[in-house]
């Protein structure tokens, strides 16, 4: 045994990745169901997903706020007996509100999904709003804000993303607190009427599936007044900032900088995103980064420095996030530009590209683990509109992008002027 | 059921093999029984540091990443009070690289001079980010200094102050190495795709030709039985007022340990649990509150923490937490309640062990606790709780002169 030399390995280009298929059908209503049954724990993870994100709101956090208080109350039950129905069976009900889609899951052991779904069903057709939920639920939110504005992180991406989109735009938009003030009980009825009662479904559910799983959740779901999800979604126009850089004071006793340097993207649609996937990999996607191996493991400026492409239906943004020591934001700046100049100018050597390579692979064979992981990758083509076509494409993609093709994307998309450049202390 | 194999080599290193053939990957972890409780009070956060070091090359190998990532592998690691755990994940077919890498840091590291003086700062920012430039960051410095007089439990895992960071030399950490790194003093982990024969194999040819080292012996101070209520009052420039009541505790191999779980799940565990209903949805004196314990191997502690509605007051929300706590202290629990809280735990347990990452390091910390098929134990003791056992210790733990108070005032 000689420790100098590293173990013979198996390089990624020859794993044979496969996505297991996914189980497909439809309700009585036309609902469309996504199910995978395997795994070795009893347990079955349903989510039902409705086209009523915030893209859909005619008034800021109508949409997240019918999604909470979906639990909180129906015509027969208290927002305590809503709980204590699942809570008996052990069993999890979560919500929750993003850009465009708005989520409702139930996470149980298998022998308890026909105890459970039933509540569901009761809270997406007879929630009531109350006042006096609303009312609780506004100043416990006002809190939070509060308590949340307080830090510089938060801040930072709330401005980032209004930069990026303008502020009226649902991926640029954020709440202040006498945005909470104004909600009111009616207008969450009517977004609950229109994106709930009648609004566009799809179903996912994984797990060790009970064998009538169709029949629980046709007789659940099968005969309500839901429409299938049909991926159009009404363009909103943006309007991003016009100003690029700015340095933002909001706690005087901060002692660290939040840095968002960001600019717009496309999505999964768009030719070079599958390309530009791995160049952020290279960039800052993972600990063995450009950006992390000299901002946090040569220089030490911060905890962690990560770049990402956002993950939205509609239109993306390139944003590269971290948070550094109040003395050295602004050369940690200057780095960031750094890197982005040798990703333009420089090949990337075939080591470091194997090595990029072998961790995305490495990292989708390990996410293909477990029904739940797996249902997240057939979910996320499910929502884009996308089929397994491009989970294969894009795993050719990590095996054969070539370097002279990352350098010519840095040189079309890494460009300093091209980005927003805020720093939030 | 979680089904493993366990052997011993030469050196004293421990080593649990959990097969699971339905994922193409394999988990190797690596348990060091050594956490911020055996740190020299002068040098707290040293363990901590030292995870950070770990990744600063072998004495073979100059990174410890970019192998582990050519092989398609990722990995982690994580300090708390009791240990520090290190775990990779990378497909079966590449497991010897794991092998190799963790083997030659357990051997020898390389003790880089420049490796230090990054990962001081690295943690540095990393204690600000988590605990200076964040409101209420600092309540878990106070509580612990609050709460445990002679335990070394009274500092945080990051470390009681910045400086002892910012100080730490590499004598220090070589010191450390020796003392705690050691084949002995570690339980590996090997689960998924993975044969009892390969893995003994490899452990043979990996873990075995390094040196057993001297053991350590753990010799702590008892934190002596706490007898009249602690508080402590602080203002600082937060939104909202914050109430924290902590009180001890037991052993985390304590049969009572379970008992005192369920009452953290019967006071705060969801949207049914009692303190959420009477002070969140009813008085609405807190904007939420939550319940918990510290989970730690040495007696720990268990939470009632809540940020107040603005505008009311402190001694109303005290008041009415201890009426709670004096509600179930006499009237003890129902059995559906119980049971809800018991179905509860079932439910968690499935969910946790789906993952294969948590299976290793779960199978490594009740190795550690002294018996790894405790593990499959678990669910049968806390079915075992009884009503009475939740209303007797719900008076023994809530005892006024148990209680430690943590007032945290709103400047604004």
């Amino acid at each position: 045994m000689n420790r100098l030399v590293a173990p013979r390995i198996k390089d990624a280009i020859e794993f044979d990745l496969q996505l297991k298929p996914c189980q497909r059908f439809t309700l009585h209503n036309g609902v469309p169901v996504y199910a995978i049954d395997a795994g070795a724990q009893e347990v079955v993870q349903a989510e039902l997903v409705f086209y009523a994100g915030n893209w859909f709101e005619q008034q800021k956090n109508i949409a997240p706020a019918t999604n909470y208080l979906l639990k909180n109350g129906t015509s027969k039950k208290t927002a305590f007996q809503l709980s204590e129905e699942f809570d008996y069976y052990g069993a999890y009900c979560n919500r929750a509100c993003y850009s465009e889609t708005a989520v409702v899951s139930l996470s149980t052991l298998a022998k308890h999904v026909p105890e459970t779904l039933p509540v569901i069903r009761e809270m997406i057709t007879d929630s009531v709003f109350s006042e006096s939920e609303l009312d609780i639920f506004k100043q416990n939110s006002k809190q939070r804000l509060q308590v949340n504005l307080q830090k510089s992180d938060f801040v930072a991406t709330r401005l980032i993303e209004a930069c990026l989109y303008g502020d009226q735009h649902p991926y640029g938009k954020y709440t202040n607190p006498e945005d909470l003030d104004v909600l009111e009980s009616g207008s969450l009825k009517n977004f609950f009427k229109q994106y709930y009662l009648n609004g566009q479904c799809v179903i996912f559910v994984s797990g060790k599936l009970p064998v009538n799983i169709e029949a629980q959740l046709n007789m659940a779901f099968g005969d309500l007044s839901l429409k299938p999800f049909n991926n159009q979604l009404a363009t909103i126009s943006q309007q991003p900032a016009a100003e690029k850089k700015y340095r933002v004071q909001n706690d005087v006793h901060g002692v660290q900088g939040s840095i968002r340097i960001a600019r717009p993207f496309y999505t999964r649609r768009h030719p070079d995103f599958m390309k530009v996937m791995v160049l952020n990999t290279l960039f800052g996607g993972f600990f063995g980064s450009r950006l992390m191996s000299n901002i946090r493991e040569d220089k030490g400026y911060t905890y962690g420095i990560h770049s990402y492409v956002q993950n939205h239906i509609h239109d993306s943004a390139w944003i590269i996030s971290t948070e550094a020591g109040k003395d050295v934001t602004e050369a940690t700046i200057e780095e960031v530009y750094k890197e982005m100049k040798r990703l333009r100018e420089d090949l990337v050597d075939e080591e470091e590209l194997l090595l990029v390579r072998n961790f995305l692979i490495g990292t989708i064979l390990g996410d293909l683990d477990g029904p739940f992981h797996i249902m997240g990758r057939w979910k996320n083509l499910a929502l884009n509109n996308l089929t397994d076509d491009f989970f294969y494409k894009s795993i050719e993609t990590i095996k054969t992008v070539s370097a002279e093709e990352l350098r010519d994307l840095a040189k079309k998309y890494l460009n300093p002027e091209d980005f927003y450049e805020l720093v939030v202390i | 059921m979680i089904q493993f194999e366990k052997f011993e080599i030469a050196n004293g290193l421990k080593v649990l093999v959990h097969q699971d053939v339905s994922t193409p990957m394999a988990v190797v972890n690596v348990l060091y029984d050594v956490g911020a409780r055996d740190e020299d009070p002068a040098k707290t956060g040293f363990a901590h540091l030292f995870e950070h070091l770990m990744f600063g090359g072998s004495i073979h190998v100059p990174v410890y990443d970019e192998p582990l990532q050519l092989a398609g592998g990722e990995n982690n690691a994580f300090t708390t009070n009791d240990l520090t755990n290190y775990y990779c994940q990378l497909p079966s077919e590449n497991l010897e690289t794991a092998f190799w890498l963790e083997s030659d840091r357990m051997l020898s590291l390389a003790f880089s001079k420049k490796s230090l003086e990054v990962q001081r700062k690295v943690v540095s920012e990393e204690f600000k980010e988590h605990y200076i430039n964040k409101p209420y960051g600092d309540v878990w410095h106070k509580i612990r200094a609050l709460t445990y007089t002679v335990h070394p439990y009274k500092w945080m895992t990051i470390g009681a102050e910045l400086s002892h960071i910012k100080n730490a030399t590499l004598d220090d950490v070589k010191a450390f190495f020796k003392k705690h790194y050691n084949p002995s003093n570690a339980i590996l982990v090997v689960a998924g795709n993975v044969t009892v024969e390969e893995v003994k194999r490899l452990t043979e040819k990996w873990f075995a030709p390094i040196p057993a080292g001297e053991k350590y012996i753990r010799n702590l101070p008892a934190e002596p039985k706490q007898t009249a209520a602690r508080s402590n009052s602080v203002r600082a420039n937060v939104p909202l007022d914050a109430l924290y009541k902590c009180w001890h505790i037991y052993p985390r191999t304590d049969p009572r340990y379970y008992t005192a779980d369920l009452i953290t799940e019967i006071l705060s565990g969801g949207g049914s649990s009692r303190l959420f209903q009477s002070l969140v949805k009813e008085k609405q004196l807190f904007s939420n509150i939550e319940c918990y314990h510290l989970g730690s191997t040495d007696p720990g502690l268990l939470v009632i923490e809540g940020k107040l509605v603005k505008g009311m007051k402190m001694e109303d929300a005290e008041a009415a937490i201890n009426e709670e706590l004096v509600k179930l202290q006499n009237e003890g629990i129902s059995q559906r309640e119980l049971e809800k809280v018991k179905n509860k735990t079932e439910s968690m347990i499935a969910f946790e062990d789906m993952e294969i990452t948590n299976r290793a390091a779960s199978l490594a910390m009740y190795e550690l606790m002294g018996d790894a098929d405790l593990i499959n134990k678990e669910l049968e003791r806390y079915r075992a709780v009884t009503a009475e056992e939740i209303q007797t210790e719900s008076k023994i733990i809530f005892d006024e002169r148990n209680s430690n108070t943590l007032y945290y005032y709103s400047n604004n």
